[in-house]
């Protein structure tokens, strides 16, 4: 079996809000100084639903992770091979940063099919940059292949999936034609740890790397048709109103009278 | 003036509240003398629903509905057909679990702009221009909708007043506040055989008032510890005729189901009252609930991130702070 992971470096999530900063043009995110990239989350939990498949069959899988983007740190990247992948494929191009969502599912599904055939192709459910959770289904549309989104757990049985996806009041388990594109989600559990076996021999390992005229895509397939115009920090509400007490059980209570002088409760 | 297409959802109590929200936008899109057009997919009733819009499809198929959930490959295949058909300016989703697969699919297959989860969206210039929350609700983003064909908007829920149009806001005498024009389109030349099967739905259960739709929230988050503080919590939502969030945090450690979610992937809720309990206000969470009118929060850093957000806060012990307000509560009411 051949499992495609699409895997996208994000600048960290993790930071509070208030280190959240524009770039002088307005237009760009600058990321914090001295905060390394990371592998969006929802794709290491893919990756990690890749490697539960290959541990669980009996037959050979093989995992390829695909990146598109410009400005890889390797080290990142490569913790995807640390954890179980077996080959890393890296569309490092400037020019991948005037791509848009189209754009980039252009540009996986091109590189899909040039190192393709999969069985299935696992993304995740969106990326932590700019939240757009529609490039998987793009790249599923492209290659005329089903999508099921917001995966917890995938069972590969023969030509068929079994998927159980997260849905807004409970799930859903849905049987899937291969080959077939899911995306995955946190809810699957927590991704593994490189083990230092792991990362010594992703050390050895170099990825395959293409520019974006390798792929035979014309100008027209990769214009971008959503422009980004402004970015904007949003107000906040600013300091709350702090509620005082000699103990945090007054504090409690104060609360209470406070809320209920302003009719809230 | 604009042609609008809606593609609109129906549930147990009929036509969705994010329906009528988008039904608010596209007579502001649609502007004088446009059209609004609203498809429903998989529709039980056969009567046009009252809805100020121009006309409506009810599209029935044993493809469509319940059956196609999991891939939506049919509802898909159908409404790309009709939208080639009408050839609308603009095509509307809300963001719910079917909106967020269909809508990019046709978007591809039509080869239109799309953007996702919009708070807002206004003509410019022949353009459509759309707002979204990007960067986990860290920044707000413009971006003009380019290319050939219809756009395609999916907007998140709450972003428009779903009982507007009865305000007088749409002109009755122009056309048609009630009673919309039936039209026919058949679906079965166009549905292609289905890859997909679901096989089971697993339906969390729930008691009390819909997380969504609650005037009052009171959520928890790994500030809690465990999962017994939670019972504390629903104790309180009982009492305030509220329901339970949770951050992403506190349904990962596995405390609370994930449906209890708040958050940009969670639920987005706008209540009267959002109470939160050992919750830090990563941008993440508060995308869910940034909308509330009053926040509430409760926690034992004093530089939490989520005073910035809070109308009142309390900088205490949740265990300290918990149980005080809840007996303070009692005997107010
Ligand atoms: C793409 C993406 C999507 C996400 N979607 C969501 C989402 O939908 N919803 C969501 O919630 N998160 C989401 N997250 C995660 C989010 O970034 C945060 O990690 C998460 O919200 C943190 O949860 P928390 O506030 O409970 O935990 P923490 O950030 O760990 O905060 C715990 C807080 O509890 C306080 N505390 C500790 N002890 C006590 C005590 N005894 N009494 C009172 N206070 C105490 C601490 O001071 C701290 O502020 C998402 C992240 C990403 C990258
Ligand atoms: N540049 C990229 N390279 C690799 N995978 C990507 C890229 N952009 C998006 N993806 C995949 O698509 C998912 C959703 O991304 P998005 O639609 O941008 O939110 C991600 O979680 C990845 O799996």
């Amino acid at each position: 079996m051949r499992i495609a992971v699409c895997a996208k470096q994000v600048p960290d999530p993790d930071i509070p809000p208030s280190q959240f900063k524009l770039s002088s043009s307005g237009r760009a995110v600058e990321p914090p100084r001295n905060v390394s990239p990371v592998i969006n989350g929802f794709d290491l939990n893919a990756v990690e639903a890749a490697v539960r498949i290959k541990e669980s069959a009996d037959s050979d899988t093989e995992i390829t992770v695909i990146s598109v983007g410009h400005g890889f740190a390797l080290d990142v990247m490569k913790r995807a091979l640390a954890t179980g992948a077996d080959r890393l494929v890296l569309v490092d191009d400037p020019s991948a940063q005037d791509l848009d969502a189209a754009g980039t599912a252009q540009v996986l599904a091109a590189t899909l099919s040039m190192h393709g055939p999969f069985d299935l192709v696992l993304c995740g459910r969106q990326a932590s940059d700019w939240d757009q959770a529609h490039v998987p289904l793009f790249v599923a549309e492209l290659m005329d292949i089903p999508c099921v989104t917001v995966a917890r757990r995938i069972d590969i049985d023969g030509a068929s999936a079994t998927v159980e996806r997260v849905v807004p009041d409970g799930y859903q388990v849905v049987e899937v034609a291969l080959p077939a594109l899911v995306t995955v989600s946190n809810e699957l559990g927590e991704p593994r740890y490189p083990a230092l076996k792991g990362i010594m021999a992703a050390s050895r390992k170099q990825p395959e790397v293409h520019k974006l005229d390798e792929l035979g895509l014309t100008d027209e397939q990769i214009a971008p048709m959503v422009e980004l115009i402004s970015l904007e920090i949003p107000q906040r509400q600013g300091r709350a109103e702090m509620i005082d007490g000699a103990d945090d059980a007054e504090k409690g209570r104060n609360l209470a009278i406070r809320l209920r002088h302003e009719r809230l409760i | 003036m604009s042609v609008i297409l809606i593609a609109g959802e129906t549930g147990q109590q009929g036509v969705t509240q994010q329906t009528l929200e988008l039904v608010t936008a596209a007579r502001s899109l649609a502007g004088d003398g446009g059209e609004v057009i609203a498809v429903f997919t998989g529709a039980q009733d056969a009567v046009a629903p009252a809805l100020p819009a121009d006309s409506v499809y009810l599209l029935k198929h044993e493809a469509l509905g319940e059956k196609d959930s999991g891939t939506f490959d049919a509802a898909t295949d159908v409404l790309s057909a009709l939208a080639s058909e009408l050839d609308p300016d603009i095509i509307l989703f809300a963001r719910t679990d079917r909106g967020s697969v269909v809508a990019p699919r046709l978007a591809m297959r039509l080869r239109s702009a799309f953007a996702r989860d919009c708070v807002a969206a206004a003509w410019d210039a022949g353009d459509v221009i759309v707002t979204r929350p990007v960067h986990g609700g860290n920044a707000n983003a413009r971006f003009r909708l380019a290319g050939k064909g219809p756009c395609v908007v999916m907007f998140r829920p709450g972003a428009h007043d779903a009982g507007a149009h009865d305000a007088g806001a749409h002109d009755p005498a122009s056309s048609t506040t009630s009673s919309p024009e039936l039209r026919n389109f058949d679906p079965a030349p166009h549905i292609r055989e289905s890859r997909s099967k679901l096989l089971r739905t697993g339906q969390e259960q729930k008691e009390g008032v819909r997380l969504e739709d609650a005037e009052v929230v009171v959520s928890g988050g790994r500030g809690l510890g465990g999962p017994e503080p939670f019972t504390q919590l629903a104790e309180l939502a009982d009492l305030l005729g509220g329901a339970v969030g949770a951050s992403r945090a506190a349904c990962d450690a596995g405390w609370i189901d994930h449906s209890h979610q708040v958050g940009l992937t969670g639920k987005s809720v706008s209540p009267r009252l959002y109470l939160s309990f050992g919750i830090s206000g990563a941008s993440q969470h508060m995308a869910g609930c940034s909308s509330s009118r009053n926040i509430v929060a409760v926690n034992t850093d004093a530089d939490a991130s989520i005073f910035g957000d809070a109308r009142f806060g309390v900088v205490g012990d949740w265990e300290k702070v918990l149980p005080a307000f809840i007996s303070a509560v009692r005997d107010i009411s």
